[in-house]
């Protein structure tokens, strides 16, 4: 498959199966609810082959693609006219990184939620750089979620997990159903140690600590400012999404600090 | 006495922690680990052979804007540094990522010899990077090819 994603436009893994003819609308639900359809955007080809691993190992379809505008190409969204056509796409979930070239992840939001096809389509924004400004305007714009890079298995099977919630329940209602609530890996993630939590580097880091080379000039936020809201349980992060999310719309721009800033399982 | 399989694997295994101990790897690789099985068992080799190749493709550019004397595009070397954070980010190269954070600094500030010597400097460590981990691969193949199975270590 890397040869496939390495010329820089749509590698269609799978590609029997990458697209499906939507009939009537986005809301009606898939026939294989298990078939969920990612279109992930990343202009660096190292990132695009790890997403597409950690969506694919999680069942998910991927489309992936380097580039707002290809984004919008595959997605029929790049030509003036409403698409009215049965000939839509199914795609359940767009992941986007926010930096890049031409048109950044933020401008894609914009363009998707604008249009009617598309706008119900969670859209998650991933960023190498942990900015707040930058993740309340995607929040605010509707992005679904927002995630920290290098982005990882525990913060992949989270998406998963409440993607198919919507896609199975037809309401707004992202409860979480039991047999989820820990992913169980394979591997044993590594126990903390100086080795895997390291002061030097910041974007690994779990979220309590603020990237250093942040380029916003707003100042970090201390521990408590994170993890202050009352819904979010300190043992288990995996529940943020549910106490967080149940009394608000899914939707909603408003979300804590402690969901926003959740990047990592405390498991790391 | 030790077979061939348990001097390979414990070499595998320390020479593994190693690389974490001494701050080459951090927990991204332990990450891309996990996304490795039998159907993709050559995962990991792939993606870092993809961001050795970007390494090279992208220390070039910033090698060709720092040679514009006189006229060097600041902003340009400093996007070539972002992009390499981060893929060096996603694959848990961590000393090549920290330099990045240093070469950044020296872009944003404009210093033409901090941003060579830093240049110098990632060069120089993506390299050993490859080497070290070409050597952790190889002692891989070799537990395979003794019929052992790769030991999974806990760092």
């Amino acid at each position: 498959y890397s040869s496939m994603a390495r010329d820089g436009g749509v590698s269609c893994l799978r590609s029997s199966e990458t697209m499906r003819v939507g009939i009537g609308g986005m809301e009606s639900p898939p026939l294989d609810l298990d078939e969920v359809h990612v279109l992930a955007v990343d202009d660096s080809l190292v990132d695009r082959i790890v997403i597409e691993r950690l969506l694919r190992i999680t069942s998910c379809k991927v489309t992936a693609v380097d580039s707002g505008w290809r984004a919008l190409e595959f997605l029929g969204l790049d030509n003036e006219k409403a698409s009215a056509e049965l000939d839509r796409l199914k795609v359940d979930l767009i992941i986007t990184d926010y930096c890049m070239p031409g048109m950044t992840g933020y401008e894609l939001l914009k363009k998707i939620k604008e249009s009617s096809s598309f706008r119900q389509v969670p859209v998650v924004i991933m960023s190498s750089e942990n900015v707040l400004t930058r993740i309340d305007r995607c929040l605010e714009e509707g992005a679904e979620d927002f995630l920290l890079k290098p982005v990882k298995l525990a913060d992949v099977k989270r998406l998963r997990s409440y993607l198919t919630r919507d896609v199975k329940l037809s309401n707004a209602n992202k409860r979480k159903l039991p047999e989820d609530s820990v992913p169980v890996n394979t591997s044993l993630p590594p126990p903390p140690s100086p080795f895997t939590i390291s002061p030097v580097s910041s974007d690994s880091s779990p979220p309590l600590t603020i990237s250093p080379e942040s380029s916003d000039s707003s100042p970090p936020l201390s521990p408590l400012e994170i993890s202050s809201s009352p819904l979010s349980s300190p043992i288990d992060d995996e529940d943020d999404d549910v106490l967080t999310s149940s009394p608000e719309s899914s939707s909603a721009p408003e979300e804590s600090p402690a969901r926003r800033q959740k990047m990592r399982s405390p498991l790391d | 006495m030790d077979t061939l399989v348990a001097q390979l694997q414990r070499q595998f295994r320390d020479y593994t922690i190693s690389l974490y101990h001494q701050g080459f790897l951090d927990d991204q690789f332990t990450e891309l680990k996990k996304l490795q099985d039998e159907c993709s068992p050559d995962f990991v080799a792939e993606v870092v052979s993809l961001f050795f190749e970007d390494c090279e493709k992208l220390i070039g550019n910033m090698a060709r804007a720092l040679d514009q004397t006189g006229n060097v595009d600041f902003s340009l070397v400093g996007s070539s540094v972002h992009q390499l954070k981060g893929s060096s980010s996603s694959v848990g190269a961590k000393r090549v990522k920290g330099l990045c954070v240093t070469f950044k600094e020296c872009c944003d500030s404009q210093s033409f010899e901090g941003c060579v010597r830093c240049l110098q400097q990632v060069d120089i460590e993506y390299k050993s990077l490859k080497a070290k981990l070409q050597d952790l691969f190889n002692l891989e193949q070799q537990i395979v090819q003794a019929g052992g199975r790769i030991p999974q270590v806990d760092i």
